[in-house]
Order: structure tokens, then C-alpha cells, then sequence
């Protein structure tokens, strides 16, 4: 088991042919994902090294029956990318785009949420998900994760993700799935809705969880691993040390509440009987320490 | 971004909103030639990007030429909370009947915009929040749909505006709504709002964030780029594009993604250093952009050593590891740079500096093993 994707999910990738999709996706077929089929605009029937291109993603769907999609195009375009997939009948949609406008971000995920309920969005801005051994969709490199789990990752941050993974795959210690949900303003998918799919999957036995500075999302998490989480969860929090936000005026900090600091999101995760550690690597041999005693 | 006050007005102006008639001045020659433009009274303001500048003398009202040259003379040159007044900006006096406050901004949790308006502004918004929150009239918008007239007449009338003041202000609120959607702000905030004695609405103030990941459809955000910062090595950075921080510390930081980056500041903290700065040199970075880097960080005189701490994933270690051989080529580099580097094409990139290593180019296995050395070497 894992969630949200695993060895039969057939994927898109929308901006195959340019220089980061094409990397990319062929690396993420390399790594064993089924990667069907590519959509460019006007580039319909020509391959990316056996990949057959499409020119719309409805085309690449009545085509290839995918049901997800990698979405690697620049940031003026990602919005309509987005809404493409959802209106050509993608279900899980990965953006990675980084650098998309707030409002943009803000419009889209309104009109996936009123247009397409049964659509989940990850990113943007995110380094994507990987379920090991099955599929990887995005940029994470495959080799530092390690099938068969019990862990399951969650994490707003791309390179720590990574070191997440490396954290418990050097000690031997496997994945489930590992999200990477992103920094940006308007995430698609949030910490509740991975923290959810991974207590309610019977393979994850415990859940990394690693935030950052900003916003109140660990806080909103961590509500909810007060009252509806039974499996442990290990959390990093970045930023402790980090400048104060330089991007944010008043408005901002009333509405985050605590003003999003790293030591208020640590306080409410523990409250939650969170094992709050200060390192990506002290959470990594917490996490040790906790599959070894299940 | 944040914007001046004055730049903040002139983006308001691009909307049809209201402002004092005004101009900005950089010596005390054009604020006199201001002033008597705009007529007396006027009001002098610093112009700097803290808080504060009222009770550190930057905000002064002035009758005549002679006042204008007194306290513009007074105020150009203050230093208010380590920020320099290089600039002035020079505006006709109000006559103040009533202040509001009133704001947009994003509701990240709820994923909506969200106004907040208040018949209690002049004062600091977080302490009516605090004392009276109740005095706050809070308007969630859909992003989808916006703000139209009838809302913003039904919230001022929520919020207990004064009713002469509830039409211009429900019209200058769906302005300032627009300004934030169309305008790209992170943040809109006017406080105060004013209603004079004549009856007319106006905003006194202006508080403007831009969104940069918008800066592509806003070629007229170019003329704020140029008074961004006053920080040299931030200068520095920010034309060569990198994501940079000033800090005081003595280990140099470079890392890839700005959670790594923060974490990359905790872990130096935690072993006894101190950083010099935050430096996030972004997903899918090259050899040139590693080079730029390193050479903001070489200018930094309070640099001793240099942390580069790499996890690939969008950005390729081989391409990392060639930046840092070409900007050891172009620039000499004064301080050892100690490397952990992990992730997409890892084993290329460590090939690529193994027959380049020595006492001042290090690699280190673990990100934890890295900042001791860095912090180590730095603190010798």
C-alpha cells in the first residue's frame, strides 16, 4: 500500500519536450513510473524517446488512459496547465513549477476546488511524490529512497525532503510514500490531507513530518494529530535560526496567529505529543529509534 | 518586495486611488520647490522601510519655506533604526476628522483574500487586534469572484464607518482591491484612511508588498528594483539574481532551496557558528549560478568560511560541482569552502572536485560533519 500513487498509475508529463521535462521524465521512467505519454501544444505525434507526445492533455488521456499528470511548464503557464489537466480528466495532478504569483495560485486552486472536487493538486512548487520501488513523479532523486516502508514523509521543503529520505534510507529504513507538499502560498495539498491518507494506510507505521517558518499550517496540523492520529509522528521544523520574514507585513502576522515562528509551530507540535527534533538528522534517528521499537 | 510609502502612493495613484497631492524630494532645494508646488502646509516624510519614523523625528509639518528648509534639512541624513533618509516625501497637510484602517492580503489557510477594515486606524493595527478586536470588520473574498461595490458598501457599513464617509470609502476599497489582485501586492494597506472635515476620503498612508513571482507581467516594478536595498551584498545578489539575506555571522551559507538553506542556518547554529547569510540558490541552479554565489559570499569581508551544502534534486551536483572549480578560476576565493553534497548526480559531481581537493576545498559526507568543519574553520 501506499497512497495517492503506486506501480499502476499511468502519468502525463505536460512540457515533456522541454529541458527539464524531458529530463525528468525520462528519469522518472528510468525509475520504473509509467510514464504513458507527453502533451505539447503542436508537437502531437512526435516521441520523446519512445514516449508518444500529445497535443492536449484530453488527447493524451483518450489515448493513454493516464490518470496523473506531471506538470513541468514555466510559471506563466502553469495555471492554465493545471486547469487543462483537470478538465481533460487527470485526477492527481503534480506541479513543480516554482515561481507562479500568489493570485494566480489563489484563482486556481478556487476553481479546482468549485469545478473539480474528485481533482487533488500537489504543488506547486513542490518536489513531487514518490511511492519507492513503484513511482516516481517529479524531481526527487530515486536512489536515496528505500522501498517496503513503515515511514511515510511528508514536507513543505524540496531539499529537505531529500535529506529526509537519506536520513532513513542510510539506516535502512523504508517509505511508504513521500510527498512533498511545497512552500508556496496556496498548496494544493496540505499536511492534513497526507497525514490523513497515511493514518488511514495500513503499511505506513509512522510519519516524518518536516515544516518550516511561515504561515499556520503545522499548527492546523497539529490540532489534528491531537485528535485524529494514532501513529507517531517525528517533525523538523526549519527556520529556527532564520532571519524574521522580511516578506510579510502586519496583516499577515495577525492572521497566521502565532506569527508562524518556528518555536510556536515546535510548542504545538509537541502539545500534540509530536517528537519534535532540531535537525534533519536528529529526526532521522528519532525515526530510527521508533520503527526499531514497533 | 516591499515598497517606499511614496512608492506605495504612486502605485495607489495607478489605481484611481486617493492620495495627498505630493512629491518626493532628495534635497532640501526640491522640497522646498515641492512644497510651494503642492501649498502650505505640508507634511515631510522619511522615507525609509521600518517603523517608527514619527517618534525618531521623520515626520514633521512645515508652514513655510523656511520650516521646509529647517526640517527637510533635519531629516535627510537621519538615521532611523540604522536606516538612512536619502529621500523625503513632501505632501500637502490634511486636516484629519476621523482615521480608518483597512487592508488586503492573503488567508493562506483558508485560501481566500481576506480584507480587514476598521473605524480605529491611525493607531497599530496588531494593538486593536489585541485590545478591541471586535473593532475589526474582516471580509473573506473569493479570489474567483472579487469585491464588488455592493459588498464593500455593505462591509463599511459593518465596520461602523461614518456614514458620509461609507460611499467614497466603499469606492476606494474596490479600488484597492483591484490594486492588490491586478497590481500583484502580497500586501495592501492604507493607515490611516482619512476622512477630512470636508467630507472626502483619502489614504494618508501607504504600506504596498509585491508579489515578485508576479514581476514578469509588471515591467513598471523596474523603477523599484533600483531602491530595493541599500545592503551592498544584498545589491550584489539581487543582480545576479540570487535569493540572498545579509546576515553578521562568519559562515558563509549556500544551499539549495530555502528550506534547506534555513536548515543549513540551524545546524551551523546549533554547532557554535554563527552565518553570515542566507543563500538560496534556487531549484535547476548551474555551474554559473554556483559561481555567482560564491562570489556574493567572497565579498563579504566578515566571511571565514564557506558552507555549501547541496541535496540535488531539480539542481544537478555535477553542474554544482563544476560552479564552484569555474568561480575558484574567475575570482580568488579568500576563505576554505567546505562541501556536503548528496542527491542528483552526487557521485558526478564529488569525481568532479576529488582531484581538486585541499586544505581550503573540502568535502564532508553529512551535513552535520560539514557545519562543524565550516564552524571549526571559521572560529580558528
Amino acid at each position: 500500500m501506499a497512497i495517492f500513487v503506486d506501480k499502476n498509475t499511468k502519468v502525463i508529463v505536460q512540457g515533456l519536450t522541454g529541458g527539464q521535462g524531458r529530463f525528468h521524465g525520462l528519469r522518472n521512467r528510468d525509475y520504473g513510473t509509467k510514464i504513458v505519454g507527453g502533451v505539447t501544444p503542436g508537437k502531437g505525434g512526435e516521441n520523446v524517446e519512445g514516449i508518444p507526445v500529445y497535443n492536449s492533455v484530453k488527447e493524451a488521456v483518450a489515448a493513454t488512459g493516464a490518470t496523473a499528470s506531471f506538470i513541468v511548464v514555466p510559471p506563466k503557464f502553469a495555471p492554465a496547465a493545471i486547469m487543462e489537466a483537470a478538465e481533460g480528466g487527470i485526477t492527481f495532478i503534480v506541479c513543480i513549477t516554482e515561481g507562479i504569483p500568489a493570485h494566480d495560485e489563489a484563482v486556481t486552486y478556487n476553481r479546482l476546488v468549485e469545478e473539480f472536487p474528485g481533482v487533488r493538486l500537489l504543488g506547486p512548487n513542490c518536489p513531487g511524490i514518490i511511492t519507492p520501488g513503484q513511482c516516481n513523479i517529479g524531481i526527487t532523486s530515486g536512489d536515496i529512497a528505500l522501498p517496503g516502508g513503515p515511514v511515510g514523509i511528508v514536507s513543505r521543503s524540496g531539499t529537505l525532503t531529500y535529506q529526509a529520505l537519506h536520513e532513513l534510507s542510510k539506516q535502512g529504513i523504508g517509505q511508504t510514500t513521500c510527498v512533498g507538499i511545497g512552500g508556496d502560498p496556496v498548496p494544493g495539498t496540505n499536511f492534513i490531507d497526507c497525514l490523513a491518507a497515511f493514518e488511514a494506510d495500513p503499511e505506513t507505521k509512522a510519519v516524518m513530518m518536516i515544516g518550516e517558518i511561515g504561515g499556520s499550517e503545522e499548527e492546523r496540523a497539529a490540532e489534528w494529530i491531537k485528535t485524529n492520529m494514532t501513529k507517531p509522528v517525528v517533525s523538523y521544523i526549519a527556520g529556527g535560526t532564520a532571519p524574521a520574514g522580511r516578506k510579510m507585513g502586519h496583516a499577515g502576522a495577525i492572521i497566521s496567529g502565532s506569527k508562524g515562528t518556528a518555536q510556536a509551530k515546535m510548542d504545538a507540535l509537541a502539545a500534540a505529543g509530536v517528537h519534535v527534533c532540531l535537525n534533519p538528522t536528529e529526526a532521522g534517528e528519532k525515526m530510527v529509534e521508533i520503527v526499531r521499537g514497533l | 518586495m516591499d515598497l517606499f510609502e511614496y512608492q506605495g502612493k504612486q502605485y495607489f495613484s495607478r489605481y484611481g486611488i486617493a492620495v495627498s497631492p505630493g512629491d518626493i524630494a532628495d534635497t532640501v532645494e526640491e522640497a522646498v520647490a515641492v512644497a510651494e508646488r503642492v501649498g502650505y502646509p505640508v507634511v515631510i516624510k522619511a522615507q525609509v522601510k521600518v517603523g517608527g519614523r514619527g517618534k525618531a523625528g521623520g515626520v514633521q509639518l512645515a508652514s513655510t519655506s523656511e520650516e521646509v528648509k529647517f526640517h527637510a534639512g533635519n531629516i535627510l541624513g537621519l538615521d532611523i533604526k540604522g536606516h538612512i533618509v536619502h529621500r523625503v516625501w513632501v505632501e500637502r497637510s490634511s486636516d484629519i476628522a476621523k482615521e480608518y484602517y483597512v487592508s488586503f492580503t492573503l488567508d493562506r489557510p483558508n485560501k481566500v483574500h481576506l480584507g480587514m477594515l476598521s473605524a480605529q486606524g491611525g493607531v497599530e493595527i496588531e494593538v486593536v487586534a489585541e485590545e478591541n478586536p471586535d473593532a475589526i470588520s474582516f471580509l473573506s473574498i473569493d479570489p474567483l469572484r472579487g469585491l464588488d461595490l455592493a459588498a464593500a458598501r455593505k462591509w463599511v457599513d459593518e465596520a461602523q464607518l461614518d456614514e458620509v464617509a461609507q460611499e467614497q470609502a466603499a469606492q476606494l476599497l474596490v479600488k484597492l482591491y483591484e490594486c492588490y489582485t491586478k497590481g500583484d501586492c502580497d500586501l495592501a494597506e492604507i493607515n490611516p484612511l482619512i476622512l477630512t472635515p470636508e467630507n472626502t476620503v483619502h489614504a494618508l498612508d501607504a504600506k504596498v508588498t509585491l508579489d515578485e513571482n508576479a514581476s514578469f507581467r509588471h515591467p513598471e516594478w523596474e523603477e523599484f528594483r533600483a531602491t530595493e536595498t541599500e545592503d551592498p551584498r544584498e545589491k550584489m545578489a539581487k543582480e545576479k539574481g540570487l535569493n540572498y539575506i545579509g546576515l553578521d555571522g562568519t559562515v558563509g551559507i549556500i544551499a539549495n532551496g530555502a528550506g534547506l538553506a534555513m536548515s543549513t542556518l540551524d545546524v551551523v547554529n546549533q554547532v557554535g557558528g554563527t552565518a553570515a547569510n542566507f543563500l538560496d540558490i534556487g531549484g535547476g541552479a548551474n555551474a554559473d549560478v554556483m559561481a555567482s554565489a560564491l562570489e556574493v559570499i567572497n565579498a563579504d569581508p566578515k566571511v571565514k568560511a564557506i558552507f555549501v551544502n547541496i541535496f540535488g534534486g531539480i539542481t544537478r551536483v555535477d553542474e554544482v560541482a563544476k560552479g564552484v572549480l569555474e568561480a575558484l578560476q574567475r575570482v580568488s576565493i579568500s576563505s576554505p569552502i567546505v562541501l556536503r553534497l548528496d542527491g542528483t548526480n552526487a557521485v558526478e559531481g564529488r569525481a568532479i572536485l576529488a582531484p581538486h581537493e585541499s586544505d581550503t576545498l573540502i568535502t564532508e559526507p553529512t551535513m552535520l560533519e560539514a557545519a562543524r568543519r565550516a564552524v571549526a574553520l571559521a572560529n580558528a
